[in-house]
């Protein structure tokens, strides 16, 4: 079939190396040009964005009139259904007791037992659920944010098996009937894809705060970025103790909780 | 050869096709139904979010590398006796290689972008290197399995060519289980698979399942059709398999030791929940020491060499180690490592019909696979040796 | 060739029956998609670029725009006129072309092109629609 000997065949080889070739160079001449994306000049941004817990303040709220404003702010937010059950339950941040959200670390003498913590995504430093994503639709900003892409997510809940802090929902069926009041100008999410916690990145965009900081009247969740010393979280942590969920796996949690 | 699957006058062929067709039917509607209205007909929940699906994919996996033990003696060490049947071994890693891609694709949320994983490459992911390592090994047989099969039909010598690819199947079967161990193994809050000896574990119930397997296999296909493995190439396949299942269990007690010993919440409450229930849910209990029972006794009825040479015991114990080992693969391990969840909540998980049915349409597919391969490959065997 | 005149008059039946949709509307093509602008939209005169590369490429438009806010953190989009968008598909181009079912649909419905955005993306006013299964 192929009559050619050797050496035309390498030379035709050749030419179509350089063909392949010369795409790249053509595009990179030609796309020279201003690039129309940017970001919005009040747009917030941080090296590494953190989140404060006072549990006192927030303890002493709930055992007075079992506030759940923070919750209640980002589901509405970010049009999270409301499904009834722990089988499908979507929850971005919730309540749950102290021995839940520090299962390694429970001591039946401390006064902390029994009492209610807010937990979330954490925004992990070294994230789990990153490195197992196989689309890369879970990802690390450069500011620290763990983000989705919804666009991308194949609902293989991976990162779900990886999060150590069971901070991850998944859409089992189409969450739009659960949804009392869509707020249209933030997306619903469709049914086989896996959701969290974003730290309202879109809000963060706009130079506001997340949905629950602001929600809270006691101002007991302080945001900013971990990493610039005169941040209202670093503030909020000096010289005070503070600690964080399952520090022994080295994820290296964004959240912080001052007990 | 195709057609050696298609003209066929057997009348008790084309029944069991029909019924493995009309199963597959209704798997399909159902998994369609699944399809349009999502995950939530199946028994997954915000906690244990991976189920019978994945639980199957693993197991299969472990079968579909088993493979290895009929090429590996007869290729390196030149083990005639299994010349015969390595291609036996290769079709059926082919029919156990397509169930676990089908099972990815009934358990995926969104299947229809399941082209994302070529299009967005992730190396640090372990689910990219699974997907790829279970696509080569699924070319990889169906190559050297049809070009050797075609080289015995021309009675001819196979190809030259064909022997490095022959040669990479060795290691690449032990990869595959091994790459989906380190999909359990690499999670760092869940205590009951982040375990070094997963992949160990997994290679030792696969060598002791997929052989087991073909064992039986093996004994069906001489009471079906006139091809005879042959004493010898059975009775080491039953070695085989003893060696394995006891492996196995002795690598389960030292995960026992481990976890029992040092007694870390976080490790011990899964093997407890499993064995024992915990708060009151303990839907896994009777399954599990079922299969712990069974590996005992199968190890009974197989230890002794000449208990193994009566086929009849030789098959109870085979069928004894599928059973066993498909309770520990196939239903407590994603169970088990799920619940309870990282906040030391227990939801428990049970599958759903629907999720059934689906999951036995993909095991009709997987068999029917296997019924047209193993019609070629004896078909062509007969031919020869006529 | 054996059976030449069966075959041949075999073939011309079977490429007849399928150019059907193409020789029964010669010279008589169906109505072209009408499309309704609101007045948000007559009033801006000019989308975000212009109309006939609008019809073009929206969808890498969009494509594009959905990767640079998500995964890069973008929002702002200056067309060549140096005016600034936030690029949203709900806020920015429905805020405008808020008649989905006379605009959007029109188009797509003539094309049979389903895309599946409004799975998630919501419509201005609450129109609540995922045509997708």
């Amino acid at each position: 079939m192929m009559d050619k000997d050797r050496r035309s065949f390498l030379k035709l080889a050749g030419f179509c190396a350089l063909g392949v070739g010369a795409k790249p160079v053509t595009d990179a001449l030609a796309g020279s040009g201003q690039s129309p994306y940017s970001s919005k000049p009040r747009a917030l941004e941080a090296k590494r964005w953190g989140m404060v817990v006072d549990v006192k303040k927030c303890q002493e709220k709930i055992a007075k009139d079992q506030c759940r404003d923070c919750i209640a702010a980002c589901h509405i937010t970010h049009n999270v259904p409301e499904i009834e059950g722990a089988k499908e339950e979507i929850k971005w941040i919730w309540q749950t007791p102290y021995e839940h959200a520090f299962p390694g670390q429970v001591d039946e003498f401390a006064q902390l037992t029994g009492t209610p913590f807010m937990v979330l995504c954490n925004h992990c430093d070294n994230p789990p659920c990153v490195r197992v994503c196989p689309t890369k639709a879970t990802f690390k900003r450069e500011d620290g944010v763990v983000m989705m892409d919804f666009h991308r997510c194949i609902g293989c809940r991976y990162c779900m098996a990886a999060c150590p802090f069971g901070a991850r929902s998944f859409n089992f069926q189409d969450p739009r009937p659960f949804i009392k009041e869509v707020r249209t100008e933030f997306p619903t999410r469709m049914r086989g894809v896996v959701e969290k916690c974003n730290f309202c990145a879109e809000r963060l965009a706009e130079g506001l705060q997340p949905a629950c900081v602001e929600a809270c009247k006691e101002k007991a969740l302080i945001f900013g970025d971990l990493e610039d010393p005169d941040s209202d979280v670093r503030r909020a942590l000096r010289g005070k103790y503070a600690i964080r969920r399952k520090t022994y796996l080295g994820t290296r949690p964004s959240v912080l909780y001052l007990v | 050869m195709l057609e050696k699957a298609i003209f066929v006058q057997s009348r008790r062929y084309w029944a069991w096709v029909l019924a493995l067709l009309v199963v597959i039917g209704a798997a399909f509607a159902t998994w369609y139904w699944q399809y349009s209205v999502g995950l939530t007909i199946t028994g997954m929940s915000r906690d244990v979010s991976w189920g019978f699906y994945i639980a199957q994919f693993t197991f299969l996996v472990g079968v579909a590398a088993s493979a290895v033990m009929l090429v590996l003696p007869y290729y390196l060490h030149n083990y005639k006796v299994f010349g015969r049947i390595t291609i036996l071994g290769e079709f059926l890693a082919v029919a156990a290689v397509t169930m676990c891609m089908l099972f990815i694709v009934t358990d995926l949320g969104r299947p229809d972008r399941g082209l994302n994983v070529m299009l967005h490459p992730t190396p640090n992911s372990v689910l990219f290197w699974d997907f790829v390592v279970l696509s080569g090994y699924l070319l990889l047989n169906i190559l050297v399995g049809w070009v050797v099969l075609t080289a015995e039909r021309k009675e001819v010598a196979p190809p030259k060519w064909i022997k490095p690819f022959i040669y990479l199947s060795i290691p690449w079967a032990v990869s595959i289980h091994t790459v989906t161990a380190f999909l359990y193994a690499g999670l760092p809050g869940r205590g009951y698979w982040l375990t070094a000896i997963m992949a160990a574990r997994f290679l030792s119930s696969a060598f002791a399942a997929g052989p087991a397997f073909l064992v039986i296999l093996c004994l069906v296909l001489r009471k079906l059709t006139r091809f005879d493995a042959g004493k010898e190439a059975i009775q080491t396949l039953g070695t085989i398999v003893t060696y394995a299942i006891m492996l196995n269990v002795f690598f389960f007690f030292l995960e026992v030791f481990t976890v029992g010993y040092s007694q870390i919440p976080e490790h011990l409450d899964h093997f407890k929940y499993l064995f024992f229930g915990l708060h009151g849910h303990d839907a896994y209990v009777p399954w599990m020491w079922s299969s712990f029972i069974l590996a005992f006794a199968a190890i009974g009825a197989l230890l002794s060499r000449k208990a193994r040479r009566r086929e009849g015991v030789l098959a109870l114990g085979c069928g004894l180690v599928f059973v066993a080992t498909w309770i520990d693969k196939g239903l407590g391990m994603i169970a088990g490592g799920f619940t309870p969840n990282p906040l030391h909540e227990v939801y428990e998980y049970v599958p759903t019909p629907p999720e059934l049915l689906i999951s036995l349409g993909v095991w009709a597919m997987g068999l029917l696979i296997l019924t047209v391969l193993y019609r070629i490959a004896v078909s062509v065997k007969r031919e020869v040796e006529a | 060739m054996y059976n030449s005149v069966k075959i041949i008059i075999g073939l011309i039946i079977f490429v007849g029956l399928m150019a059907y949709p193409i020789w029964s509307s010669v010279g008589r093509p169906g109505p072209a998609p009408e499309l309704v602008l609101t007045e948000k939209a007559k009033a801006a005169k000019v989308c975000i670029e212009e109309t006939p590369w609008m019809k073009e490429s929206h969808m890498q438009l969009l494509d594009d725009w959905r990767n640079k806010v998500v995964r890069e953190k973008e929002r702002l989009y200056t067309n060549n006129e140096g005016r600034a968008y936030n690029m949203s598909l709900t806020n920015t181009c429905l805020d405008c072309h808020s008649n989905k079912e006379t605009f959007c649909d029109r188009c797509h419905d003539y094309t049979s092109v389903r895309p599946y955005c409004w799975d998630c993306h919501n419509v201005p006013k609450g129109t609540n629609d995922g045509q997708r299964p």
